[in-house]
């Protein structure tokens, strides 16, 4: 169990939170803390729009422990409408579905149930775009 | 039961999973497809999907159709009969994803199928008292139902999500209100049990039928109108047959029902039952068009409606996606991989 870990993530976890450069408009995520002589208030936060399309994809058949009940599931590096590559899983789809540059939409889902006495992991999912 | 200050819808969401099962193919399993089908198929929730994404899905619908931050929602409501933790509140997960934390009322509401409609009460209240300007008000359900039992051909996955504002921002006012409720014990689940247990027919008559005959007939009279001044109505659906059968006691046409009976096509949602049916028919109603909806929630009880659309349903209606196209995107799933999905299969 590691509730202080995900209960620090939840931000970019649900939200998709980032930040975006206060001298350049560069966007990243995740947010990061002020590099060494960097100004602090230098990245604002930002709520990225959860739209992009799929840079690069892979399907798991074999699952690290906890993710077995999804299998076979895809992954991707999605490169989101603000700039920043995210690796996520691919929700709603099936393998057969997926095209690199296809537009995909985050989904806020479960990422991972560790048992009866854990916590419940959600986060950012992407799938293929409803609208 | 009407607010200080008058209410309405500003923004309102629908969300159904992606997955369905053909009550057939539920049949094929315990009755070798024999006998009759109480829906055609229901929706199955993805293996990543719960009541708490379900509804978070629904309400970033509303709050894109109401343009309103998420920061200015009050109270984060959820009604549910199947929240992932018996202990910690659905709504505080909600309300984080939505970005309505930390300045807000979260909280979890219980009343089998229409905890959904009890949100939306109280939300009515909060915002009509002026207490808060905008509340969040959500149905949303993974039913539970035993392997072959009757539950299991329409126990199914979705959610709707309400925005309840002034009257004078809303894309539909809630002109009026009534909630019936009475001891009734048609259905229940007990603590630490996995399946809820119903009465087979006592279900109908003293349970559905009355609660729901008794709430929608006091809020007609209170209005002094009748069925055929409504050009549309919804009833809950926990399958095909009884929203059909109450609206024709009650005078409704089999038209005034058609946009929001979805139990045909996706089973019953639950808390989520009513609120998807108002999303469906607000998706095509029409400025000055008046809705009437009832919920049923067994235990038992019901919550009635009236509600009339506004011009502001024309510009905002787009925003989001409409029911339709949660509905159309259906891929159906056979019964193993539906009991693999919804945790019926014991893993040792």
């Amino acid at each position: 169990m590691e509730i202080a870990r995900h209960w620090r993530q939840r931000g970019a976890r649900y939200r998709l939170e980032g930040q975006r450069s206060r001298s350049t408009g560069a966007v990243r995520f995740p947010a990061q803390p002020p590099a060494l002589g960097e100004e602090l208030n230098e990245w604002e936060l930002v709520t990225l729009s959860g739209r992009g399309e799929i840079y690069s994809f892979s399907v798991i058949r074999q699952a690290p422990d906890g993710y077995d009940a999804f299998t076979p599931y895809p992954v991707a590096l999605v490169r989101l409408a603000e700039g920043p590559l995210v690796s996520a899983q691919l929700t709603d789809c099936a393998e057969g579905d997926l095209a690199i540059g296809q537009s995909v939409e985050m989904a806020t889902r479960l990422l991972v149930d560790g048992g009866a006495d854990d916590v419940l992991v959600y986060g950012y999912k992407f799938r293929p775009t409803i609208q | 039961m009407r607010p200080t200050r008058p209410v309405g819808v500003v923004g309102y969401g629908v969300y159904v999973p992606r997955y369905r099962i053909a009550a057939k193919e539920i049949a094929r399993l315990w009755t070798d497809g024999q006998g009759g089908v109480p829906v055609d198929a229901k929706s199955v929730p993805g293996p990543d999907e719960d009541t708490i994404t379900m509804s978070i899905e629904a309400a970033r619908n509303a709050l894109a159709r109401a343009g309103v931050p998420a920061e200015r929602l009050s109270a984060v409501w959820i009604g549910s009969e199947s929240h992932p933790y018996s202990v910690k509140p659905s709504g505080t997960v909600v309300a984080e994803a939505l970005g309505a934390a930390p300045w807000v009322s979260a909280a979890d509401f219980e009343f089998a199928c229409k905890a959904g409609t009890e949100a939306l009460t109280a939300g009515m209240a909060l915002v009509g008292s002026g207490m808060a300007d905008y509340a969040l008000a959500i149905g949303a359900d993974t039913a539970q139902s035993r392997p072959g039992d009757a539950l299991e051909y329409t126990a199914s996955a979705g959610a709707g999500a309400f925005i309840i504002g002034p009257a004078t921002e809303a894309l539909a006012t809630i002109d009026a209100t009534v909630s019936y409720a009475t001891d009734t014990p048609d259905f229940y689940r007990r603590a630490e049990r996995p399946y809820p247990v119903h009465g087979n027919r006592f279900t109908g008559e003293p349970a559905y039928f009355h609660q729901i005959q008794s709430a929608a007939r006091r809020l007609l009279d209170d209005l002094g109108k009748v069925a055929s001044d409504f050009t549309y109505a919804i009833f809950h659906q926990p399958n095909a047959k009884f929203p059909q059968a109450v609206a024709k006691r009650l005078g409704f046409s089999d038209a005034q029902i058609a946009p929001g009976l979805l139990s045909p096509q996706i089973g019953n949602t639950y808390s989520g039952a009513a609120l998807v049916g108002l999303g469906a028919t607000l998706d095509v109603a029409q400025p000055g068009d008046t809705i009437f909806v009832t919920s049923y929630g067994s235990g038992a009880g019901s919550d009635a409606y009236a509600l009339t659309v506004t011009e502001g349903i024309l510009e905002r209606r787009g925003r989001a996606p409409l029911t339709e196209a949660y509905l159309r995107r259906q891929v159906f799933v056979d019964y193993g991989v539906y009991v693999k999905w919804v945790g019926k299969l014991v893993m040792g």
